[in-house]
């Protein structure tokens, strides 16, 4: 059995990994999957942990998150084809009309 | 029995309501009909109230009826209800009944002036203010009703608001009436506060009951505190100073509010609190000397004013100082009977003043009057008869009246020869100044250019118009010369003359052969000041004396009281031969006296400056504490200051705030993961802690 430090190390490094896109990436498609890959990493922690305390509770925030994302999924992919129809572009450095 | 007591007043304001609200519609009939039929039918209610009032057992007086809660916190309770007793039955009789009469002649005085339906309902409202004031049964109750009276008087002095000096008038007489309300609401809160209630009945039943070593100086700060209140609304020294200027309004509002009914108020109000003043000998001597010097210090200078309205403002004040000087040597029905003699030839002197000047196309000044004896021969008749009543001469009313407040002043035991001395000597000068203005007024030539010129028709609207604006009590047909005033005007001047000369018979002394009725009547209400002095007509009567000895002592008092009966019509005759001798016979000696008392006069003459001592001790440091102090130093410097440098102090915040709204999506993204870094850190380090 891996013991639960890997699996927080590989979660952790998942969500380093999420940030550092979701900062520096400029491909609003690709920011988007990072936040995916960020839920995710969250999701793995929430497994080991609930495997290793022998607890279920883990799973079913899990299943809660997977909710959302799928619900965040619909609604942020119809706003990306919105905005793609209306700026042709998906760089979000482009997308700054909301300022002062 | 019910009276339904609420109808008196109650006439009156639905009155008010239809010509305030609708007036400007109508027609000035109908407005005028409106305005009479509400105040000729309270008018009537009370006559036929009267009627059954003496009907009533002695036993349910004060006839009290109840008919709403205002105010009820744990046991301090006010209620809406009316109390009717003598005291409010004369003042019933004399608000409605001079009050009606006043609203007739106003409707032929107001005909040709704008804003006719306003002044009705005024007027309207003021009835009902001051029939609330009377009517009331606790003092809170009466404080509306002398708050309503109030107002209403502002809004009728400023009746001419277009008029700076009317205008200003008004808020004088206001805010001069603010400061003797203060004193009558602290004497309300002391009652509240010791006796947990303001019903009359109550208060004075503990009153009365109370030990006179733990009353003594609640009773005084009470008593001195509702004077204070009075001394304002009755125009007494120190705060007289709002009536004179009062006349600046129309002249029957002078005749009804500023003479007749609202100013007599105080002398109301102290009189329904006789329990208390009467428990309080250092309150009635304060009551009494306050009276007594503005009796003499208003008539003398009544001596000085040549405005026929200000001699009779003048004059108001001074009788309402004998009233005061009445209840304050606890002769409280003496000073009603004053009130009710008063405000009949008072209100028939201002009413026929306002003929005058209505013959004489708005001119006041009696510098320019004069021979109008034969011109207006029926206004001269009825203001002869009120010339004579408030002179004092034998058998008219204000002989009855003023006799026997001076003969209180000398023989009740509140009262004193210095007292007396001064009442007789105001006596004096009443009648020199009533009949200096009336040589003035209607002896000798015509004086008045003005009028000569009138008596060629002047036509033109809008001049004529324009005039009568210029000059408030001008009238649009004042330019056909001296004219005597329409009936409708005279009417009521003839039926208060008849008042002012029959008035006193009501109250005629023992001394003269009469029973004093009137105050054999009042006496139940002055039953508390009245159990120390048993028999108010002879104080002196020993308690332990024989019957026989208390017969001759009462025998000496009717011949001491004829004396002094006497002496008061010496002292009347003196001033009418005396008026007469300066007025028509030597008619270059005013100037010569005048000449030689040189500074003296002139102090007189500008009211030994207490409108500028006011300015300059009170009013002055007001505005200049004001401007100085509370607008450049408090309200700009701190509160301005404050407020600006917080807009100032946000706006820079936000200033700098809003540069993290850039429109760049990473950067907010950087901001979300700053922010969420923040939060983890602070968690780990609460964890390690």
């Amino acid at each position: 059995m891996v013991p639960l430090p890997y699996y927080l190390i590989l979660s952790a490094i998942l969500f380093a990994c999420g940030v550092a896109g979701f900062l520096f990436k400029r491909n609003i498609i690709t920011i988007f999957m990072c936040i995916e890959l960020m839920l995710n990493a969250v999701n793995l922690a929430f497994i080991a942990f609930s495997t290793h305390w022998g607890q279920l509770s883990g799973h079913v925030f899990v299943f809660f998150v997977m909710v959302v994302a799928a619900a965040e999924a619909a609604v942020g992919l119809a706003i990306i084809i919105a905005v793609f129809r209306t700026r042709e572009t998906l760089n979000v450095d482009r997308v700054n009309l909301l300022k002062l | 029995m019910n009276l339904n007591l609420w109808l008196i007043p109650v006439l009156p304001l639905v009155g008010a309501a239809i010509n305030g609200l609708f007036g400007r519609r109508f027609s000035n009939k109908l407005v005028s009909a409106i305005a009479l039929a509400s105040t000729g039918l309270s008018f009537a209610y009370t006559l036929f109230v009267t009627a059954r009032f003496f009907s009533l057992p002695a036993d349910r007086i004060p006839h009290i009826e109840h008919y709403a809660t205002w105010i009820r916190t744990g046991a301090f309770e006010v209620p809406f209800a009316a109390q009717l007793d003598q005291l409010s039955l004369v003042m019933l009789l004399v608000v409605t009944g001079v009050g009606f009469l006043i609203h007739v002649y106003s409707v032929g005085y107001m005909a040709h002036e704008g804003g006719y339906y306003r002044f009705f309902s005024y007027l309207n409202l003021f009835m009902f203010f001051m029939l609330v004031l009377v009517l009331a049964n606790n003092y809170l109750l009466m404080f509306v009703g002398w708050e309503g009276v109030g107002l209403a008087s502002y809004l009728l002095i400023g009746f001419y608001f277009t008029k700076d000096s009317a205008a200003s008038a008004g808020k004088k007489a206001f805010i001069t009436n603010r400061v003797g309300d203060f004193g009558f609401l602290i004497a309300l809160f002391l009652l509240v506060k010791h006796f947990g209630t303001l019903e009359y009945g109550r208060v004075f039943e503990q009153v009365s009951g109370m030990p006179v070593e733990a009353s003594a100086g609640l009773l005084t700060a009470i008593a001195i505190l509702m004077m204070v209140g009075a001394a304002g609304k009755s125009a007494q020294i120190p705060l007289y100073v709002w009536l004179p200027d009062a006349m600046e309004g129309p002249t029957p509002v002078s005749a009804l509010i500023h003479a007749a009914t609202m100013v007599t108020a105080g002398v109301y109000m102290v009189a329904r609190s006789n329990p208390i003043f009467f428990r309080s000998p250092e309150a009635l001597a304060l009551v009494a000397i306050i009276g007594a010097i503005t009796a003499i210090f208003a008539a003398s200078i009544g001596f000085t004013q040549n405005d026929i309205k200000r001699v009779l403002a003048y004059s108001t004040i001074s009788q309402l100082g004998y009233m005061f000087l009445a209840c304050g040597v606890a002769a409280f029905s003496a000073g009603i009977f004053h009130l009710m003699t008063h405000a009949f030839f008072k209100a028939l002197l201002f009413l026929s003043a306002g003929s005058v000047i209505h013959a004489l196309g708005g001119e006041q000044d009696m510098r320019n009057m004069g021979g109008l004896r034969t011109k207006i021969p029926r206004t001269f008749w009825v203001m002869t008869a009120g010339v004579l009543a408030i002179a004092g001469t034998p058998g008219l009313s204000g002989f009855f009246s003023k006799d026997q407040i001076l003969w209180k002043a000398w023989a009740s035991p509140h009262g004193g020869k210095l007292l007396w001395l001064i009442a007789v000597f105001t006596a004096f000068m009443t009648s020199f100044y009533m009949f200096r203005l009336w040589f003035m007024t209607f002896f000798n030539e015509h004086r008045g250019a003005k009028s000569d010129k009138r008596e060629e028709p002047v036509h033109g609207g809008p001049a004529d118009h324009r005039a009568a604006h210029a000059n408030p009590h001008g009238h649009g047909h004042g330019s056909h010369g001296i004219h005597e005033s329409p009936w409708v005007m005279i009417a009521p001047l003839v039926i208060l003359a008849v008042l002012s000369v029959v008035g006193g018979y009501v109250g005629v002394p023992h001394a003269l052969g009469g029973h004093n009725q009137f105050d054999q009547f009042l006496a139940p209400v002055f039953k508390f000041s009245a159990e120390a002095m048993p028999a108010g007509e002879h104080p002196a009567s020993p308690a332990e004396g024989a019957a026989q000895h208390a017969a001759a002592a009462h025998e000496d008092e009717i011949l001491m009281e004829r004396l002094f009966t006497g002496i008061s019509i010496g002292v009347a005759a003196l001033g009418f031969l005396l008026a007469w001798l300066l007025y028509v016979k030597r008619r270059d000696l005013p100037g010569r006296i005048t000449e030689a008392l040189g500074g003296l006069y002139t102090a007189v003459r500008n009211k030994y400056y207490v409108d500028e001592l006011y300015n300059a001790a009170i009013i002055q440091p007001i505005i200049q504490g004001s401007s100085r102090w509370l607008w450049r130093g408090i309200d700009t410097n701190v509160i301005d200051r404050t407020i600006d440098n917080g807009a100032g102090g946000a706006q820079g915040i936000s200033d700098a705030v809003r540069r993290m709204q850039s429109g760049n999506i990473r950067s907010y993204a950087g901001w979300v993961a700053l922010g969420a870094a923040c939060i983890v850190a602070y968690m780990i380090w609460m964890g390690v802690k």
